[in-house]
């Protein structure tokens, strides 16, 4: 009889500390993430050194958790995957050390982890891959079509050319006087409006699968300002929905592009912004009906930052023999390509 | 009994290995290099040439600041992880009192460890031997050099200066106090992390869990926050 694969995942690139045991790649054993949003919610967005510092007060109490949930001892596991990058370097910091620490102590294999990797493989936790795939990575530092033909294996192409889409949602939350993180509150009020106010829809070249929304935003910033000099009223329901309009339009339908050339089995949905409900709905209605794509779509708890996700990318690089030595850096502009093994 | 030491909270990364009464081995080097990169790697070499094992470890003493905020926070993650990880004892110790440690055993008057902390400004404490133990005379602190210097010109005693750091302070000590300054040799500047085992031997064991850098300082973000909130 095989015996299982034990993984412990250790994420800590932007504000979750997160920490979690995969069997096999695909069973979520133990699952903690403690998140700091609370903390930086008074600043309007992620203050770094203190996410740092809030890093350091969380890792060993939820590394304690995960073990505690798993129910097993440091003996089982087979490996400790940690994301090198790209985020926050000092964030990432503690993870990376935290990681080192426990393989020297308990002279356990190393695996570093690219972060989108992590997104990416959290549908792994769903069903099983099936190549070639292409996942559509939509979150607060990244928006990227990555084409993969095979396990470990990473393709980007189409990437943003400046604002990430989680971004723009943020900035636009903003400009509507809504709290941070503002993406979701964006979401729930495009649901109430109309898409009435026309916004441009950024396609670049014939072609390309690049994407941009810093003309978007700017779009949606001169629309607010440009009311407020008249004296009118704009109904900020409806201009969310419009702007989510156009951001979902690009997204869907450089995806379906993407889907038909490369000729893929699966598109997955990864990333923070995947929790978006439009974006959900759209993908769904467009890849719903066509039998010879699966769209696969994470639960929210696996689109927003875990260590399941990295426990799960991890394993899969673990068994291509994929390690870290004892001086593992944080990597904040870690590329996926470079990370191919 | 074998402790590991670990402090990287300034440019100089120090391990040490201490058992029992004796200092089985020690790493120093005062480089600007990148700690994450070396730390484990000098505590995973130390430990193989001194024919140690993780498993045969029963204490992490570790610098606790201040000093590089981000320097600080690997020394303490390591070490908390590491003491959790062994489930044996964590100790911090101030990363000042490690200077003031070595060279006040022979020195009869006050140590004031000196990290610049730029604009003037300096993080240090005063620290004294009394019948053989070192004991704090002032609290770790930030604060004006100058102001310092005048402060520490009230007190009769020596005033023992010591820090790789005292190179750009050095000459403004020597205006404002004169004589009653004392300066370390140049050979005396790393801090020690045989002397940082030794201060926390006997010290009882933290909560690994709520364990946390000695910053002084609020993260600036922070301070700004509290101060916008106290105007309202
Ligand atoms: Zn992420």
């Amino acid at each position: 009889m095989k015996k299982d694969l034990l993984i412990m995942g250790i994420e800590t690139s932007c504000d979750e500390t997160a920490v979690a045991i995969i069997k096999n790649g695909r069973e979520v054993v133990a699952n903690v993430v403690a998140s700091q949003i609370e903390s930086h919610k008074r600043f309007g967005g992620v203050v770094p050194e203190i996410a740092s510092r809030h890093h350091v007060e969380q890792i060993t109490i939820v590394l304690e958790e995960a073990m505690n949930q798993a129910g097993i001892r440091y003996q089982e596991l087979d490996g400790i995957a940690v994301t090198e990058g790209p985020g926050l370097v000092g964030a990432l910091l503690i993870g990376v050390n935290a990681a080192k620490a426990l393989a020297f102590a308990h002279n356990l294999p190393l695996v570093p982890v690219h972060h989108i990797a992590g997104h990416i493989y959290a549908n792994r936790l769903v069903t099983e891959m099936k190549f070639p795939l292409l996942a559509l990575v939509v979150s607060g530092g990244h928006t990227e079509l990555v084409y993969m033909k095979e396990h470990g294996h990473f393709e980007v192409i189409g990437e943003t050319r400046d604002d990430a889409a989680g971004e723009a949602y943020d900035k636009v939350a903003r400009t509507l006087n809504m709290p941070y993180p503002g993406g979701p509150h964006v979401d729930r009020l495009a649901h109430v409006g109309n898409p009435t106010i026309d916004l441009p829809r950024a396609w670049l070249e014939e072609g390309s699968y690049d994407f941009s929304f810093s003309g978007l935003k700017s779009a949606v910033i001169n629309t607010v300002h440009n009311a407020e000099q008249r004296g009118e009223v704009i109904q900020p329901e409806d201009l969310a929905a419009s702007f989510q309009a156009s951001v979902i339009e690009v997204l869907v339908k450089k995806a379906e592009r993407a889907v038909d050339e490369y000729g893929v089995k699966q598109l997955l949905l990864a990333g923070g912004v995947a929790a978006n409900k439009g974006l959900r709905k759209a993908l769904e209605e467009t890849f719903g009906d066509k039998a010879d794509v699966e769209l696969v779509i994470p639960p929210l708890s696996l689109c927003t930052d875990n260590a399941a996700m990295i426990a799960a990318a991890g394993t899969v690089m673990f068994e291509r023999g994929k390690r870290a030595e004892l001086s593992l850096n944080a990597n904040p502009g870690l590329d996926i390509e470079k990370y191919n093994d | 009994m074998t402790i590991l030491a670990i402090d990287t909270s300034n440019n100089a990364l120090g391990v040490a290995l201490f058992d029992e009464d004796r200092v089985l081995g020690e790493y120093i080097t005062n480089m600007k290099k990148n700690h994450s990169v070396r730390i484990m790697p000098a505590i995973h070499t130390l430990l193989k040439d001194c024919d140690r094992a993780p498993a045969d470890l029963t204490r992490i003493v570790v610098a606790k600041g201040p000093g590089s905020y981000t320097g600080v926070r690997i020394g303490v993650t390591i070490a908390k992880t590491l003491a959790w990880a062994l489930n044996i004892p964590l100790v911090g110790v101030s990363s000042l009192e490690i200077l003031a440690s070595g060279v006040g055993r022979y020195f009869n008057g006050y140590i004031s460890p000196i990290f610049d902390a730029r604009r003037g400004q300096v993080y240090t404490g005063l620290y004294q031997y009394e019948n053989g133990s070192i004991t704090t005379v002032e609290q770790d602190k930030l604060v004006m050099l100058a102001d310092w210097a005048e402060k520490l010109k009230t007190s009769i005693k020596p005033i023992l200066f010591i820090g790789n750091d005292l190179a750009i302070h050095q000459e403004a000590i020597q205006t404002i106090m004169g004589s009653q300054a004392v300066f370390a040799a140049v050979t005396e500047h790393n801090p020690r992390p045989s002397e940082l085992a030794i201060l926390g031997k006997n010290q009882p064991g933290e909560d690994i869990h709520s364990f946390v850098p000695n910053y002084i300082r609020l993260a600036e973000a922070e301070a700004k926050w509290l101060e916008a909130k106290g105007q309202m």
